[in-house]
């Protein structure tokens, strides 16, 4: 491999992991302040690219408006998955909450075949998402420029709201103990609540850049991305934002460079993920910046 | 008579019975009835095993569908005949030793004991380093080692041929031997789970800490009933495997975990009769629920059949009993002898509690 | 506790009344089953084939030997139990005296192990794999085999192409894709050609910019992408983003409409095998389903559609010919087709699979152009 290849190589993970990065720091929301692992996360992502598709393709709304409009409608739908499925099993043993996670984001995936069929729609996206740039033998789409740049901007938007609003102090003392924080007046529904309309929000953005880039949408577009951003955020310690963002590159770079070593064996890539995946939660189950946690008697 | 060798007299007569009706139902059903009944059979064994690992032992797996393969793969390799063998490989030639020898049918019972030997070696491997984690980390872990299997066996084209899978393999696996197993199944898990091995098993699931402090070896037991649970799960992906004459890596796709999840969450997470009726259950609901999606012509009124109603209903059902009857139709409670003799038997069996612990009578 | 038995006998009862009180019909229509792929994860492929059977209805009479013809439809969900329970049930409780479909070959193969031994035949619109109909009398395809098809591409890429140095990216999760990777790669390298990258990717990628960076590096003379267009699409779009500019050689997995929005402007001079095309001859019947497509669905035809056409058309031909509906004679007269006009051109049937002419095209300016046709 000389050093044009690898740069581009390079490039190509940097812009798959940036998108991993977002769709990860979702989870590890949910995660740090629920223990809560939302498997209906990656269906979220989806469900946001439909929107996007339907506003933008189909009714035609303009882009920014069509943006913001589908990240709205996507935090509300995660809050009303929280309301409904996930409130209720909130103190029930931690299997069934798990069991319905499980069952949340199987639903999502049939309804979407069910309402928009199995075949996959293409996406269109804007041009100064679509623009070619040149460095050296190197190419980057705009999305690849994008992508960071936007992550980055949401990341700082999220470690605002987490470590400098009321909220953000709020969502941190649930996740430190759900039960004192309720004794002290706390709204604590009301704030898981904020979690989700916040993690489904980030899920919505990861779901129409990911359609920029790969403008194929259809209702099991989530599955794949959706375990490598989980995966992602293990690595990077779930629980933590920053760690998330790192993980997302890690395992964006470890994807791209498992082809770049030997395209022969390129079929192993899923397998390489999931042992890595593996192999953290064996040896470093908090990841790289997560705290260690005590299992609650 | 005394109250054990009086159920194990009523153990006798029901298998009796029970063989008499599948020997009536073979000579008298048509084939596609069968059919059905001999997947139902297949999941109950399936969704038992998973059941031990998820119901009684508590810890949530995600990865049956991986040891399924597992022993899916290894019947595949053992049961198909010589010249299918050369054939089936034309990308690459099969390695040894399976290009060497194949079995005969009277071997059946045998392959399936070394496909659930697969299974369980299997879950060995998967459980001793994973076995560690707790709640969701163990679920993402097995789901992770299932999904390297998927993987691998798409990859190794010499073992598996990859996606093309492997065809004509042959259909020993009727209905008795499908009834065997199931029976066998039952019959162990129940046993298991009746001993101190079970007890301690549930303890863990109740209160891990507990369990603990109470001198439980933890690990040995959550060893123990991922490695038997492996073992069953090799048993059903074997018996599928011979049923439909044929595997490939998408035989045991997730799809397959969220079936049997359901499947053990509708019948109670911890009950194995529950397992039983509803795996069965779900076989026939399957076949039965298609008039869902397909058109129905009732005279001048035409409505055009949803396809996938039938995945959304089950993906629904689950949420629904999730928040409304966690417990499912048996909690988990068992159906027993005890609770048929003090419904229809004697006066003087009223009150008799057999099964200690948590396996209650109605 | 009195509760639950009580509903737990009224369900058992209720089960029971629907699993064998199912009264079927008097045969009075002739019965064609169809064992498709309506959900799960080729979900497309199935609906694609529905599509096309039942707009065969707006052309062709539904009526043989003075009886109306009836299509029954039964999901697979795209999973090899389902589809040999679906056979078994179109056999035992449908009726039917033949089967169309299911789709893909996995499929195909578990359920052609039924109808093998129930004698009923059953057709595979797009079931390429050669295992699909290995040791079978009743099972039939009307498409190519993979080994075929990669062969007249590896052949065309050598010999038309004049390439010398190739890469292959294909789909290990999926048999069609494996098996035309593999023969093209042999095929190739037969010829004197030389494979410089061989690589993969896996159903449910959507990032193939690791491969295609190696592929570049690799510099070949052509790129094979033998995989169905929801993979092709995007890896169009990458390797058009990263600078390949060497032709590109797909096959029939490609014929969808879709294609063209989820490949944008990157699909110019893609080339790929196909079933047919207006200047390779069209039959009659092939222009009555393409007008009848557009005047239902708009857009382009697609050859999973019209490939479950040709099976409805081969399935009332042999019937005609058989002069009755017993299974058997209906398999008698499939193997016997010869010179049948159907949708995508002018068929026989040799070793239970169409004989019939590849047509080579590129796709320019929004449309299919003509390359070249390779006949059997």
């Amino acid at each position: 491999m000389n050093a044009s290849v690898f740069f581009q190589q390079l490039i190509n993970g940097m812009s798959l992991g940036s998108l991993y990065a977002l769709l990860a720091i979702g989870y590890t929301m949910v995660y740090g302040i629920l223990r809560f692992i939302n498997f209906a996360h990656s269906d979220i992502f989806m469900v946001g690219a439909y929107f996007a598709f339907f506003s933008i393709v189909i009714f035609r709304i303009p882009w920014p408006i069509a943006a913001i409009l589908s990240i709205g409608l996507t935090a509300l739908v995660g809050m009303a998955i929280d309301r409904v499925a996930y409130r209720p099993v909130r103190d029930a043993p931690r299997i069934s909450a798990l069991i319905t996670a499980v069952g949340v984001s199987s639903f999502l995936e049939n309804l979407g075949l069910v309402t928009v069929g199995a075949r996959p729609k293409a996406f269109e996206s804007p041009s100064f998402m679509s623009k070619l740039f040149h460095i050296g033998d190197a190419a980057i789409t705009g999305v690849a420029i994008w992508v960071p740049v936007i992550t980055l901007g949401f990341l700082i938007v999220m470690m605002y709201i987490v470590y400098k609003t009321k909220v953000g102090m709020a969502m941190r003392a649930v996740s430190t103990d759900i039960d004192a924080t309720r004794l002290m007046g706390v709204d604590v529904d009301k704030v898981i609540s904020y979690t989700f309309a916040l993690g489904s929000a980030l899920a919505a953005v990861g779901g129409i850049l990911w359609a920029c880039k790969y403008p194929k949408i259809s209702p099991l577009m989530g599955v794949y991305p959706g375990w490598k951003a989980f995966t992602a955020a293990v690595v990077g310690g779930i629980g933590s934002i920053p760690g998330a963002m790192i993980g997302g590159f890690i395992i964006g770079l470890i994807e791209v460079m498992t082809v770049a070593i030997s395209p022969g064996l390129s079929g192993y890539r899923d397998g390489v993920i999931f042992l890595v995946l593996v192999i953290f939660l064996l040896l470093r189950p908090t990841g790289i910046l997560g705290e260690t946690l005590k299992e609650k008697v | 008579m005394s109250d054990k060798s009086r159920k194990t007299f009523l153990m006798i007569i029901f298998l009796c019975v029970l063989f008499i009706l599948v020997w009536v139902s073979d000579k008298f059903l048509d084939e596609y009835t069968m059919r059905v009944i001999r997947t139902g059979l297949i999941y109950i064994i399936a969704a038992i095993s998973y059941n031990l690992i998820n119901g009684i032992a508590g810890q949530f797996s995600l990865g049956p569908n991986g040891f399924m393969a597992l022993g899916g793969y290894m019947v595949a390799l053992l049961m198909l005949p010589l010249e299918q063998k050369k054939f089936v490989w034309f990308l690459k030639p099969l390695i040894w030793p399976f290009n060497s020898f194949s079995f005969t049918k009277a071997f059946f019972p045998l392959a399936i004991f070394f496909g659930g030997m697969a299974g369980a070696l299997g879950a060995l491997v998967v459980g001793f380093p994973t076995l560690r984690l707790r709640g969701d980390y163990l679920a993402i872990a097995t789901f992770g080692f299932s999904q390297i299997i998927i993987v691998l066996a798409n990859n190794l084209i010499s073992v598996t041929n990859g996606a093309l899978g492997i065809k004509g393999v042959p259909e020993y696996a009727n209905i008795y031997w499908c009834l065997a197993w199931a029976i066998i199944t039952v019959l162990f898990t129940t046993n298991l789970a009746n001993s101190s091995y079970g007890r301690a098993m549930k303890s863990i699931r109740d209160d891990e800490i507990a369990a603990e402090s109470m001198g439980i070896s933890i690990f040995k037991h959550k060893l123990l009933a991922f490695v038997v649970s492996g073992f069953f799960a090799g048993v059903s992906g074997g018996l599928m495997t011979s049923l439909i004459t044929t595997i490939s890596p998408s035989l045991f796709s997730f799809t397959m975990t969220f079936n049997l999840l359901i499947i053990i969450v509708l019948g109670g997470l911890g009950s194995i009769t529950g397992s039983v009726i509803t795996a069965f259950a779900f076989a026939i609901l399957s076949e039965l629920l298609r008039f869902v999606e397909s058109p129905i012509n009732l005279g001048p009124i035409y409505i055009p059949g949803i396809a996938g109603m039938r995945m959304l209903v089950f993906s629904f059902l689950l949420v629904v009993l999730m928040i409304f009857y966690r417990r499912g139709i048996f909690g988990e409670k068992e159906l027993s002898w005890d609770w048929v003799l003090s419904r229809f038997g004697s006066k003087n069996h009223q009150g008799v509690k057999v099964c200690p612990g948590k396996t209650e009578h109605f | 506790m009195r509760r639950s038995v009580i509903s737990f006998t009224v369900f058992t009862v209720l089960l029971s009344f629907m699993l064998f009180g199912v009264t079927t019909y008097s045969a009075d229509p002739i019965r064609i089953g169809f064992n498709l792929e309506i959900t799960g994860a080729v979900a497309g492929y199935g609906q694609m084939g529905w599509e096309g059977a039942q707009l065969v209805r707006e052309f062709v009479p539904m009526e043989v030997l003075g009886r109306p013809v009836e299509f029954v439809l039964v999901d697979n969900k795209s999973d090899k139990v389902e589809a040999s329970n679906a056979t078994s049930r179109l056999i035992e409780k449908e009726k039917v005296v033949a089967i169309i479909g299911p789709m893909t070959s996995g499929a195909m193969i578990a359920a052609g192990d039924i109808a093998e031994k129930k004698q009923v035949p059953i057709l595979g619109p797009s079931t390429t794999s050669p295992l699909a109909t290995q040791g079978k009398e009743y099972v039939f395809r009307v498409c190519y085999t993979d080994p075929f098809q990669a062969e007249i591409g590896a052949k065309y890429a050598y010999e038309d192409l004049g390439a010398r140095k190739a890469a292959v990216l294909f789909d290990i999760a999926n048999d069609y894709c494996v098996t035309l990777g593999q023969y093209f790669k042999d095929s190739f390298e037969k010829q004197g050609g030389d494979i410089v990258v061989f690589t993969q990717c896996s159903a449910g990628d959507q990032d193939f910019s690791a491969q295609l960076t190696a592929i570049k590096n690799a510099n070949p003379d052509v790129i094979y992408l033998p995989n169905y267009y929801e993979e092709v699409g995007l890896i169009l779009r990458q390797a058009k983003d990263l600078g390949l500019t060497q032709p590109i050689l797909s096959a029939d997995g490609v014929d969808v409409d879709e294609i063209w929005g989820l490949a944008g402007s990157s699909i110019e001079g893609l080339m790929h095998t196909a079933h047919w095309h207006e200047k390779a001859g069209m039959t009659d019947v092939g222009k009555k389903y393409i007008s009848a497509y557009k005047e239902k669905h708009g857009g382009e035809v697609n050859s999973f559609g019209a490939l479950a056409a040709d099976c409805v058309l081969l399935v009332l031909d042999a019937i005609e010919r058989a002069g009755s509906t017993d299974p058997v004679k209906i398999q008698a007269a499939l193997q016997a087709t010869k010179d049948l006009d159907v949708v995508t051109g002018n068929i026989s049937i040799a070793d239970n699979t169409a004989v019939k002419s590849v047509v080579i095209r590129e796709a320019k300016d929004g449309n299919w152009e003509f390359k070249s046709i390779v006949n059997p």
